[in-house]
C-alpha cells in the first residue's frame, strides 16, 4: 500500500494543487494502514485465554483430609498444585538451612502463611523446564533433600520446596492463595 | 507482458534490486498488479469485483484459520464449540459472524463478477481460459461453502449434509454406495464432520491456487473492457497502478461498508434460524433450504418432478430425482462451454441489442429461480421454477447460438480511446448546452 | 458440434421442464377450481399468525439491553421456565451482564446443583454450582425429558431467540398467544381439533403446542420495588428480552463496535474516493 503514493507524481499536474493532492493520497493510504492495524487487535487478542478459561482460574483445596507427612496433588490453572502437610522434623530441616547459601534465597516463613508454617502450597512444576517433580505421591522419590525430585534433569528440592541441587534456577513457585477457613484454601 | 509499451520494472532501492536479481518477485507483482500492467482506460465499476473477490477470499482465509483454532470438529461437541466461540473467545463473535457473512459476500461479489463477464462477453476468445478457470473457482467455492455450512452441526448443517450427499444417491447402481462413502456412514456423523472440516480447510488454498492461474491467464491477453474492442495502442491503456489501485481502493471501501452493515447490525439475516438448533438425526426441519447463494440451483433441482419415460409403457429411463440432479449439475457445467456456444464476434452486450434483451431476461430468470429455491416446495413456486428452469437451459443452449447468427450488432467504436472521447464529448456538449455563467466566464 | 450437442441437451431439459410445468398446471386445476387457490388450504396456512412486533430496547443500531428488564426476565425464567427448560450454553458468570455483582452470582450459582465426580469414590454426583459453571440440564437426557413431559421434549432455551424467526417477538407472542381454538377453524377443518395434551396457539408453527400456558395470572412472579406491574404481557416481554440476551450476549458490543467501524469506514471511503478522483484527474475515461 505504501507505494501507492509514489506513482501519483506521474498524474498530478505541476502547480499549487500538487501539495493538497499529495496530501489526500497520503491521508487515504495512512487511513487504510490505521484500519489494517486496528483489525490486527482482535486477530491477536483471540489467542488469549477465553472467558471460560479465566473463570476457572481459582481452585479450592480442602486441607482437613491431609495428614501430617502427606501431600496431595490438586489442579490449579490446569497445572499440578502440591499441597503438603509438613512434619515437625521437615520444618526443622528447612529452618536449619542458612538461606544465604541457597541458589534462590528464601526461608520457609517466606513461603508459607504466618502461623500455618506446616502447610506448604506450591506449584508442581519444576522451574527448570516444567516437568512435574516426584515426591507428592505416596512412596515417590523425594530426592536427597527430602522434598521433591524432578526426574527429567535431576533437580532436587528440599522440604520447603527450595532448589538445592540440579539445573533448576528457582524454588517451586508459591501461587497466590488465601485461607477461607482453618482447613480450606482458595488458590488464585 | 503482453503489451510492448508496458513499463519495465526498475528497482527503486538497493534492497529491492538485490531481491529482484535473486528472486524476481517484486517484478512479478509489479507486472501483475503494479504499473507494469497496462489496463484499458475505460473500465467501469463492474471491473472492481475481481479485486473484491480477492478481498473476500482473504477475509475468509484469515477468519477461517482463526476459527479453526477454537472449533472442535467432533459431532459431540461441534455445536457447543461454536457457542464457545460466540460467547467466550475474545472477539469470537466478531470472527465467526465475519466468516459466516463473509461467505455470503464472497458469493455476492463473485456473482456480480460473473454477471460482468456474461454481459460484456469476457468469456469470449481470447479469454476462454480465464472464464474456464473462473468456473472451476466457482465450483470449488460451492463445495467449500457447502462443507463449511455443515461444520456448526446445527439442524440445517445436518440435514443439508444428508440432502446434498443424497444427490449422489440418485446415480444408478453406484449411487448409494457413493453416498455412504461420502458420509463415512449411513447418515451424517462424526466421520462426515471430520472429513468435511479437513476439506473445508484445504479447498480455500486450492481456490487461491486456481486464482493465481486465473490472473495469469488474464494477463496473457490483458483485461477486457466495456466496449469489447481490443486494446490498439498505448493511448487505450493506463498502468494498473496507480489508476486502478486507486479505483479499487474506493471499491473496497464501499464493499467494507456494506459488509460492516450486515456483520454488525444484521449478522443472522442471511442465515437460517434452524441452524441454532443442535443437529438432531431424529427430526427434520419443516423446510430444508441451503444458504441463499445456492437457491437458484436448488430450485432447478426441485423443478424436475417428472420421470423421463417412454409414454404409455411405464418404462422409466431417467427417474425424476436423477433428472433433477442432472439438471442442477448441467446448469453449472454448461458454463464451461459458453465460449463456444456464443459465437457472436461482438463481445460487449452494449452493442448487441437482441442479446441484451435476452440477457436481462436471464438475470430476472435467475432471480426468480433464487426466490423459488428459498420457498417451500409447493405451488406456485414449483410451476414457476419449472418455467424458469426451462428458460435457463433454453437461454444458454438454444437462444444464445441463434442470436449469434441472426443479430445485427450496433456499430462498434474504432477504438477504446474513440469511445472514451465520444463519451466525454457528449458530456461537454451537454454542459455547453446550458447557457449559463460558465459560458460568461 | 458443441453447439449442436448443446442444443440437444438444451431441448431435452427445457422440454422436460415444460412438460413438468404442463403436468403441474393440469394437476393444479382441480385444486384451483375447488379452493380458488393453487394449494389446498390447511389449518396452518389459514390460521398461523406472525409474531407481533414489540419495541424492544435492543432494537436498532444503538439498541442496548435494559438491565432491569433482563433481571426481571431472569426471575421469570428461574421461577417459571426453569422447571422444564434448561439454559445450558449460559454460564453463571455471564449473569454479570445483567448487573448482578459477584456475591449475587455466587449465590445464584450455589442454588443450582451441577454434575460432578465424587473425588473419593469416582461416582457421578453433583455439587453446588460456582460462577464458572453453566446452567445445568433439567433432565439428564432426551429420554428422561420425554418421559417427564408427555412425550414432548422441552427445548433448551439458550439459543431460542435466534433459533426461531423473529425470535424475541416470537417468544413474546407465543407466551401470550394461548387461546381457545376458534370456532371458525373447527368449522373449516373439523379434523384439525387440538389433540389431547396439546394447547392451541396461533403463533406456533403447527398451531398446537405441547407446552401448557406457562404465564397465566398477573403477579405470578413478584417483582421488586419500583418495577412495573407483573402482568402476563409484562412477564412475557421480560423473559423474551432475557432470552434474547441469553442467545446473543454480545449484542451491545457488536452494535457499538459496528457504529465505530462504520464511521471509520465512511471517512476512509470518502478519502479513497477523493484520492481516486485526484489520481484520475485530467484522464478521460
Amino acid at each position: 500500500m505504501a507505494t501507492e503514493v509514489q506513482g501519483t507524481d506521474a498524474v498530478v499536474g505541476e502547480g499549487e494543487g500538487v501539495r493538497r493532492r499529495d496530501f489526500i493520497n497520503i491521508a487515504a493510504v495512512s487511513f487504510a494502514g490505521v484500519g489494517g492495524v486496528a483489525v490486527l487487535a482482535p486477530l491477536i487478542n483471540q489467542m488469549n485465554p477465553s472467558a471460560d478459561v479465566l473463570a476457572q482460574a481459582t481452585t479450592e483445596v480442602d486441607l482437613s483430609a491431609i495428614e501430617e507427612g502427606q501431600a496431595v496433588k490438586a489442579v490449579f490453572r490446569a497445572q499440578p498444585l502440591f499441597v503438603r502437610h509438613l512434619t515437625a522434623k521437615e520444618i526443622a530441616e528447612a529452618d536449619a538451612v542458612d538461606p544465604s547459601t541457597l541458589r534462590d534465597p528464601q526461608t520457609l516463613e517466606d513461603r508459607t502463611v504466618d502461623g500455618k508454617k506446616q502447610w506448604l502450597i506450591t506449584m508442581g512444576v519444576c522451574t527448570h523446564l516444567g516437568c512435574v517433580p516426584l515426591g507428592a505421591g505416596e512412596g515417590e522419590n523425594r530426592g536427597e533433600f527430602g522434598g521433591y525430585f524432578c526426574p527429567c534433569h535431576g533437580s532436587s528440592y528440599d522440604t520447603a520446596a527450595r532448589i538445592r541441587k540440579g539445573p533448576a534456577p528457582k524454588n517451586l513457585v508459591v501461587p497466590p492463595y488465601k485461607y477461607t477457613s482453618d482447613t480450606a484454601v482458595l488458590v488464585g | 507482458m503482453s503489451f510492448p509499451w508496458a513499463e519495465h520494472y526498475t528497482p527503486k532501492n538497493p534492497v529491492m534490486k538485490w531481491v529482484d536479481e535473486r528472486l524476481p518477485l517484486p517484478r512479478l507483482v509489479y507486472n501483475a498488479v503494479g504499473a507494469g500492467y497496462p489496463v484499458p482506460r475505460n473500465l467501469n465499476y463492474f471491473w472492481n469485483f475481481g479485486v473484491l473477490a480477492g478481498v473476500a477470499l482473504t477475509i475468509q482465509l484469515v477468519t477461517g484459520i482463526i476459527l479453526a483454532m477454537h472449533y472442535a470438529a467432533n459431532a459431540g461437541i461441534a455445536f457447543d464449540s461454536v457457542e464457545h466461540i460466540m460467547r467466550d473467545v475474545n472477539s469470537g463473535w466478531l470472527l465467526r459472524y465475519a466468516h459466516a457473512n463473509g461467505a455470503s459476500f464472497f458469493f455476492i461479489v463473485v456473482y456480480l463478477h460473473m454477471f460482468r463477464g456474461l454481459y460484456f462477453g469476457s468469456y469470449k476468445a481470447p479469454r476462454e481460459m480465464v472464464w474456464l478457470l473462473g468456473v472451476v473457482i466457482f465450483l470449488l467455492m460451492m463445495a467449500t461453502a457447502f462443507m463449511g455450512y455443515v461444520l456448526p452441526w446445527g439442524q440445517m448443517s445436518f440435514w443439508g449434509a444428508q440432502v446434498i450427499t443424497g444427490l449422489f444417491a440418485a446415480i444408478p447402481v453406484v449411487g448409494e454406495p457413493i453416498q455412504t462413502w461420502l458420509l463415512g456412514g449411513f447418515a451424517p456423523g462424526n466421520a462426515s464432520l471430520n472429513r468435511f472440516f479437513s476439506l473445508h480447510y484445504l479447498l480455500p488454498f486450492v481456490i487461491a491456487g486456481v486464482i493465481i492461474l486465473h490472473i495469469w491467464a488474464l494477463h496473457i491477453p490483458g483485461s477486457s473492457n466495456p466496449t469489447g474492442v481490443e486494446v490498439k495502442g498505448p493511448q487505450d491503456t493506463v498502468p494498473f497502478h496507480p489508476y486502478y489501485t486507486a479505483k479499487d481502493g474506493f471499491g473496497v471501501g464501499i464493499f467494507l461498508i456494506l459488509f460492516a452493515l450486515v456483520l454488525f447490525f444484521a449478522p443472522n439475516s442471511m442465515g437460517h434460524p434452524d441452524n441454532y438448533i443442535a443437529a438432531n438425526p431424529m427430526s427434520t426441519p419443516a423446510l430444508i433450504v441451503p444458504e441463499w447463494y445456492f437457491w437458484p440451483f436448488y430450485a432447478i433441482l426441485r423443478a424436475c418432478t417428472m420421470d423421463f419415460s417412454i409414454p404409455f409403457t411405464g418404462i422409466v429411463i431417467i427417474p425424476a430425482k436423477l433428472l433433477g440432479v442432472m439438471a442442477m449439475f448441467a446448469s453449472i457445467l454448461l458454463l464451461f462451454f459458453l465460449s463456444w456456444i456464443d459465437t457472436s464476434p461482438v463481445r460487449s452486450g452494449k452493442y448487441r441489442p437482441l442479446f441484451r434483451k435476452f440477457f436481462w431476461l436471464l438475470v430476472a430468470d435467475v432471480l426468480v429461480l433464487g426466490y423459488c429455491g428459498g420457498a417451500h416446495a409447493e405451488e406456485p413456486y414449483l410451476m414457476i421454477s419449472q418455467l424458469a428452469t426451462a428458460y435457463y437451459f433454453a437461454h444458454f443452449l438454444i437462444i444464445l447460438p441463434i442470436i449469434a447468427s441472426i443479430e445485427r450488432p450496433d456499430p462498434l467504436p474504432g477504438s477504446i480511446t474513440e469511445a472514451v472521447l465520444a463519451k466525454s464529448k457528449n458530456k461537454s456538449d451537454a454542459v455547453d448546452a446550458v447557457p449559463a455563467a460558465a459560458a460568461a466566464e | 458440434m458443441v453447439r449442436f450437442l448443446g442444443g440437444l441437451v438444451g431441448l431435452f431439459f427445457a422440454g422436460m421442464l415444460l412438460l413438468s410445468f404442463i403436468w403441474g398446471a393440469v394437476s393444479v386445476v382441480p385444486v384451483l377450481s375447488e379452493h380458488g387457490k393453487l394449494v389446498a388450504p390447511t389449518a396452518e396456512s389459514e390460521f398461523h399468525e406472525h409474531p407481533r412486533q414489540v419495541a424492544w430496547s435492543f432494537n436498532g443500531p444503538f439498541g442496548k439491553y435494559d438491565e432491569a428488564q433482563l433481571q426481571r426476565g431472569f426471575q421469570v425464567y428461574s421461577e417459571v421456565c426453569a422447571a422444564c427448560h434448561s439454559l445450558h450454553q449460559v454460564a453463571f458468570r455471564s449473569l454479570a451482564d445483567l448487573g448482578y455483582n459477584e456475591a449475587e452470582i455466587k449465590a445464584i450459582a450455589k442454588a443450582h446443583q451441577v454434575p460432578a465426580i465424587d473425588p473419593n469414590t469416582g461416582e457421578a454426583t453433583t455439587h453446588e454450582g460456582t460462577p464458572a459453571d453453566k446452567f445445568p440440564l433439567v433432565y439428564p437426557n432426551d429420554v428422561a425429558a420425554r418421559a417427564a413431559n408427555n412425550n414432548a421434549i422441552p427445548p433448551d432455551l439458550s439459543l431460542m431467540a435466534k433459533a426461531r424467526h423473529d425470535g424475541a417477538n416470537y417468544i413474546h407472542s407465543l407466551l401470550t398467544g394461548f387461546r381457545e381454538q376458534p370456532a371458525e377453524l373447527l368449522r373449516k377443518f373439523p379434523d384439525a381439533k387440538t389433540g389431547e395434551g396439546l394447547h392451541y396457539n396461533p403463533y406456533f408453527a403447527n398451531l398446537n403446542i405441547a407446552m401448557a400456558p406457562p404465564l397465566t395470572a398477573e403477579g405470578q412472579v413478584t417483582y421488586g420495588e419500583g418495577q412495573p406491574k407483573p402482568t402476563v404481557d409484562q412477564m412475557a416481554q421480560d423473559v423474551s428480552a432475557f432470552l434474547m440476551w441469553a442467545a446473543e450476549p454480545k449484542l451491545e458490543a457488536r452494535k457499538s463496535t459496528g457504529v465505530g467501524v462504520l464511521i471509520f469506514l465512511i471517512f476512509g471511503t470518502v478519502l479513497a474516493y477523493m484520492a481516486y478522483q485526484n489520481i484520475w484527474a485530467g484522464k478521460e475515461h
